[in-house]
């Protein structure tokens, strides 16, 4: 029962703040019609194919990194404001106010996936098949507790949103755009290939490529493997840092 | 209800509670007093299993802090010094969350809600925003909230901070009642000396870490020799005004203070 009213929480809020959902739909809108459109020729011209084909599963991912981290580290704010006291003085563990508020976050970031997804529809995104989706829906889900997880750790580790930028500009964006959202792997320099392959959100966005488009870099055990492995690290890590926050 | 013994916290090199013991008996009202910095908030924290004391013994209702964290848990309901609300979320909402934390039943839940927000006069503006109550609303609120799992000790936190005489009045007449009524012990801290004399009947004001005077107010105003619990009080802990660094969480409640201007 608190897991559950801790997850109802997360949905709750998510789908009060009307401006953050515009808001955190616009950007994956922005990013898709004007890379999307604009780099579309040139990708066609040099032989790589439909690129909103291409782009849309990196966008979803995209899309789902933010708002996961974005959920995990709203309990910086708990912790300013004080509800997260009201959360910790009750009877239960901090195991289950990790498992509730992360279940919640990762449930709201696959939900703006799927949405993200059928903006990409409208916006000429074609399936290769819908006989995947459910392992699509499996990679999202992966992705958003995955993040929602990396999120928590930070947050349990920082006292205040000073540090939040610097987490945005040398961790989040690093993370989607060297994660070959945008372009493809095959052919790039080896520096780039390497980093590539340490950041976890490429297994995402090649495991989304592979059940969206039937076309994919790493091969679908591999992704499925090191995302799944990487999810519950980070969900170990994330509670035991949690377990350490002192108020 | 409440028994302290020997109670020590020590962070790094710094001694914030130093050597405490105390005791509340069932049904009382026991003010905690002190200059800022002077160790409330860390006792508070150690009583409420927010915190594990260094050394020393702690019990409420027979129960240990430390080792049975959950079982005391259940026994008090604590209103804290920061507004502790989902500002996102109903009252109602909030209610029942902090129903669904504590395991109370639907079926009582649903009851028990609607008799306390009646008590608190919040009945009819169960399904509005916090964010759109003012602050002795959320207060009331929160004391609602706090009695929803029937505790035994309420623990209120610089209840009436902040609040004008009209509402400060009107809680304190929530909490006599609850007091008088439901036999419920509340121990309370604050710097309106006034709200200690009238309401308390134990008093224990701690200074640096260590408690250095306890009793009835009557007690404290014989010892220091003063006419009012204010003047005793300022004799015992010096009128030098106290230091202390703004914590994060304090820049944070200017910032947002500022922030809703």
């Amino acid at each position: 029962m608190a897991i559950y009213i801790l997850w109802l929480r997360q949905i709750k809020r998510y789908y009060r703040s009307k401006s953050r959902i515009i808001g955190s739909l616009g950007q994956p809108l922005l990013f898709l019609l004007a890379f999307g459109f604009g780099f579309g020729p040139i990708f066609q011209r040099a032989g790589g194919g439909n690129y909103i084909q291409f782009l849309a599963p990196g966008i979803i991912a995209m899309s789902i990194l933010f708002l996961a981290i974005f959920s995990g580290i709203e309990i910086i704010w708990d912790k300013q404001f004080g509800f997260l006291k009201e959360t910790l003085v009750a009877p239960i563990s901090r195991l289950e106010i990790m498992i509730g508020r992360t279940l919640g976050g990762a449930t709201v970031a696959t939900a703006q996936g799927i949405i993200v997804l059928f903006i990409a529809y409208i916006a000429g995104f074609r399936l290769s098949g819908w006989a995947m989706f459910p392992f699509a829906l499996i990679f999202m889900a992966l992705i958003s507790l995955l993040f929602t997880a990396f999120g928590t750790a930070i947050a349990s580790v920082l006292d205040d949103m000073h540090g939040f930028q610097l987490i945005m500009n040398f961790l989040v964006m690093p993370l989607f755009f060297l994660s070959g959202a945008l372009f493809p792997l095959a052919g790039l320099p080896k520096t780039l290939v390497i980093i590539a392959e340490i950041d976890p959100l490429s297994y995402g966005v090649d495991g989304l490529r592979h059940t969206l488009i039937n076309a994919s870099h790493f091969g679908l055990p591999v992704d499925l493997g090191i995302l799944s492995a990487l999810t519950f690290l980070l969900l170990i890590l994330g509670s035991y840092l949690f377990s350490k926050i002192q108020i | 209800m409440i028994d302290v013994k020997k109670l020590t916290k020590k962070f790094d090199n710094f001694t914030a509670v130093d050597d405490i013991s105390f005791s509340v008996d069932k049904g009382t009202i026991f003010a905690f007093l002190g200059p800022n910095g002077a160790g409330k908030s860390t006792t508070i924290k150690m009583l409420t299993t927010l915190l594990n004391p260094t050394s020393g013994e702690i019990k409420l209702d027979g129960k240990d802090p430390v080792k049975e964290k959950n079982e005391v848990r259940k026994v008090f309901g604590i209103v804290f010094q920061d507004p502790s609300l989902d500002d996102e979320l109903t009252a109602y909402e909030n209610m029942e969350f902090h129903g669904a934390l504590y395991g109370i039943r639907k079926a009582e839940r649903t009851q028990k809600i609607e008799e306390i927000l009646k008590y608190v006069e919040l009945w009819n503006r169960k399904d509005e925003l916090v964010k759109h109550y003012s602050g002795g609303m959320k207060r009331r609120l929160e004391i609602a909230r706090g009695l929803l799992h029937h505790p035994k000790i309420l623990f209120l936190d610089e209840p009436t901070l902040g609040l004008d005489p009209q509402t400060r009045n009107h809680i304190w007449e929530y909490i006599k009642s609850l007091n008088e009524k439901e036999r419920i012990t509340v121990f309370f801290t604050t710097h309106y000396m006034e709200e200690a004399e009238q309401m308390a009947r134990k008093i224990a004001v701690i200074d640096h870490g260590k408690i250095i005077a306890q009793g009835t107010a009557e007690d404290l105003k014989k010892q220091t020799n003063t006419a009012s619990l204010e003047k005793a009080f300022l004799e015992l802990t010096g009128k030098e005004i106290r230091k202390e660094e703004a914590s994060t969480a304090e820049s944070m409640r200017m910032r947002r203070r500022m922030f809703r201007r």
